[in-house]
């Protein structure tokens, strides 16, 4: 009498029923972060907007398959397309060799640099912040002009959103001078740099341009030359696991076109109000 | 997985850190708030319910930002002596769990002190002590006594409450995972070290728990003692959930 | 700001489904468990109590992350095809996890707390397995459970706040998205503070009345 019974209940607690949902007809999923404008933000009626979200569109739109957009925090977007959670990633991601050992990047649909800001108050020697300079390429003036970032930042609080580039490379190039502070989302480090948390920050151009504009921002002022290459690598990308290989080929030849014949320029106008559209339109 | 062993027990440190330095300031914070709450008038100890009430009713996750984000939003605590705490990272999350673990421990010593038998009070004041050395040296250690198990249980959630640092810029345990998570993106190995070691934090505490429950009892060996069982008084009963 | 109040409805809602889903689910396994426990052969009791002891010390944030970024991999492993896990489902099957976890030790605890006399009457009686857990000793422990079961709700109601860090729209997130895009923390915060109190304060008041209207017998 005893045994049945309890077999029965160890049999029944052990027959753990997942509600899970299979792969079906389901409309292509795509992720982005949405706290990054004018990449991608989120609004006040939770819709996800900016340039990741219209570009995805009309990529959508020219493949001729349906598409939802998802919000994923940054730093587990790619494990997160890595097991399925979704299916395409278009959040400002530059194409990277480390991240390319994960997953597979159509052409770039978007180029882009990035720069540090850092708090009025502290009224350091800005340097030139039109200067270009390519870590892939780097010659004297360039060398000089990091340095001269090192030295002025020098025991500084520098915050970056975990797991991004800009993190990579802030490690990489000033880890041994600055503290870094990882941050979940970028609106949290513009927070705390409004704040006086953190003393300065470093990212995407574009995020910064429209935060400084705003009354939170105007404490804070560009520092530094414009950076890119390097760890960031030749421009933003859409991401992809690695076996799609057939959708891969759908976005490039989608990317393609739309940089030919200027959506991705017009686009990027309404977005950047500068051209960022790849080279490869041109 | 070494990797991961080798990366996630260098964030060992700081939540040792973070979760001692929590639980002694909120079991500081506690004691008096908890005589206030057993003993003082009604509209005292009304006033301390209302804090821990709020502080139970609510995750720590929101306490966190609402103290992190939210206060560094008011031009007036950027501007006072608080900043100079508030502005690091870690002290705001070191506030807000000594704040939360304080609330939790007031209403567990709380019941602890109404459980205290009131014959043994007054045999104290029969004897001449004053109500302090009263307070002091017998009805504290006492209900301490009674409370071990459930407070147990707080330190407990506190070790693994502290993972919610992560959220916040700070490198603990559960930071370094998220950080090397976001690096090699191989989340299941890296979560699953950062789990053992919790586990092993929270195992030996437990032991040293039940080691300073059978040390502290006076009802004889562990396995016959009959545990007190705390009469449902004025005290909220804890809303921490019962840990081993 | 009008817009928010929208999305923290619905959002309330989320945060609701998610923790009734979770707690009702974590209740008939944490019986199930309990009842094996006690009724089972000391190996398997043990079995048991290696995953409490497990599931109660890890941290629920720990957990979630893992079975949210584990559980598609496991899922579809065990399937044999793809499966897709949400964040509703990982946070559904987490806080199951860890509400049996805790509920178990609760209810085992009730059942050793049942006299051994009333199973002893029971059998001279001549009431099968299935009649005594079910008329004898499950009536005596639900009822010896009740205040800490009910605290078990209001901790489950505060860990769903986790599922926002995997992207759940739930209150927490839309107070964390609300806070980043308008730079208003404090006024989401506070909004989403005072969300969760009433949760809280609505279970609070019903185990209450559960309690009086349920005493444990013989007190």
């Amino acid at each position: 009498m005893r045994i049945p019974f309890a077999t029965a209940v160890l049999l029944a607690s052990f027959m753990s029923v997942f509600p899970v949902r299979a792969e079906g007809e389901r409309p292509l999923s795509i992720a982005t972060e949405g706290a990054s404008p004018p990449w991608d933000g989120t609004d006040a009626n939770g819709e996800l907007y900016g340039y990741d979200v219209d570009v995805g569109r009309e990529l959508c739109r020219r493949i001729n398959i349906k598409c939802s957009f998802v919000a994923q925090d940054w730093d587990g977007i790619i494990p997160a397309l890595v097991v399925g959670k979704f299916d395409v990633i278009m959040s400002g991601m530059a194409i990277t060799e480390k991240r390319k050992q994960s997953i597979a990047f159509s052409v770039p649909y978007a180029g882009g640099f990035n720069q540090f800001v850092v708090r009025k108050e502290l009224g350091l020697d800005a340097g030139d912040t039109k200067q270009k300079v390519n870590l892939s390429t780097v010659g004297d003036k360039e060398r000089a002009a990091i340095e001269h970032v090192k030295s002025t930042l020098s025991g500084k609080a520098i915050g970056v959103l975990r797991s991004s580039n800009s993190e990579a490379v802030l490690k990489d190039l000033f880890g041994d001078v600055v503290t870094i502070r990882s941050y979940d989302s970028l609106d949290n480090l513009k927070l705390d740099l409004a704040a006086g948390r953190v003393d300065g920050g470093l990212a995407d151009f574009f995020t910064w341009r429209d935060f400084l504009e705003t009354p939170a921002g105007s404490i804070a002022v560009f520092f530094g030359p414009e950076l890119k290459g390097g760890l960031w690598g030749p421009g933003v990308g859409a991401g992809m696991r690695k076996d799609d290989t057939a959708l891969l080929a759908k976005f490039n030849a989608a990317i393609d076109a739309a940089a030919k014949d200027g959506t991705l320029t017009a686009l990027s106008i309404k977005w950047f109000k500068t051209d960022i559209a790849p080279a490869i339109a041109k | 997985m070494l990797d991961a062993v080798a990366v996630l027990s260098s964030g060992v440190g700081l939540t040792l850190t973070l979760t001692a330095l929590s639980l002694i300031a909120g079991f500081l914070l506690s004691v008096p708030l908890a005589f206030i709450r057993a003993f003082a008038r009604p509209s005292l100890s009304l006033a301390v319910l209302g804090y821990t009430y709020v502080f139970r009713g609510t995750p720590m996750l929101v306490q966190l930002f609402l103290l992190y984000y939210g206060l560094s939003q008011i031009e007036a605590v950027r501007a006072s002596v608080f900043w100079v705490i508030l502005r690091d990272p870690f002290w705001c999350a070191l506030l807000t769990f000594s704040l939360n673990s304080a609330a939790h421990t007031t209403e567990i010593l709380c019941r602890g002190l109404q459980s205290v038998p009131k014959g043994l009070t007054e045999a104290a004041a029969a004897l001449g002590l004053k109500r302090l050395q009263t307070a002091r040296l017998v009805t504290f250690p006492i209900a301490f006594r009674i409370s071990l198990p459930a407070y147990g249980n707080e330190v407990v959630g506190m070790i693994k409450g502290s993972s919610l640092a992560s959220t916040v810029t700070l490198l603990e345990i559960t930071g370094m995972a998220r950080q090397m998570v976001s690096a090699t993106f191989a989340p299941f190995e890296i979560f699953i070290v950062a789990g053992a070691i919790y586990l092993s934090l929270t195992s030996v505490t437990v032991k040293a728990i039940q080691f300073l429950e059978g040390r502290l009892s006076t009802d004889g060996p562990p396995g016959t003692r009959r545990r007190l069982r705390p009469k449902p008084a004025l005290c909220e009963p804890e809303i921490t959930t019962p840990t081993p | 700001m009008g817009g928010f109040a929208f999305q923290f409805a619905a959002a309330f809602v989320v945060t609701l489904s998610l923790a009734l889903v979770s707690g009702s689910l974590g209740t008939v396994f944490g019986l199930l468990l309990a009842v094996s426990k006690s009724a089972a052969a000391p190996r398997l009791s043990r079995v048991v109590t290696a995953y409490t002891t497990v599931v109660r010390g890890v941290p629920e944030l720990v957990i979630i992350l893992l079975i949210y970024f584990g559980g598609t991999t496991f899922a579809s492993m065990v399937a044999g095809r793809y499966v897709e896990v949400n964040a509703f489902t990982a946070g559904v099957i987490a806080l199951s996890v860890v509400f049996s976890g805790y509920a178990t030790e609760v209810f085992r605890g009730a059942i050793a707390a049942v006299p051994t006399g009333q199973t002893e009457a029971a059998k001279s009686l001549g009431l099968n397995a299935w009649q005594r857990w079910a008329f004898i000793i499950g009536p005596q422990m639900l009822r010896l459970a009740l205040p800490a079961y009910g605290n078990l709700w209001i901790s489950l109601f505060k860990d769903t706040a986790l599922v926002s860090i995997v992207g759940l729209t739930d209150i927490m997130r839309v107070a964390y998205v609300g806070a980043g895009s308008l730079r208003a923390p404090l006024t989401f915060y506070l909004a989403a503070s005072a969300l969760y109190l009433t949760l809280t304060t609505v279970t609070l008041v019903s185990i209450r009345f559960a309690e009086r209207r349920y005493p444990a017998f013989g007190r």
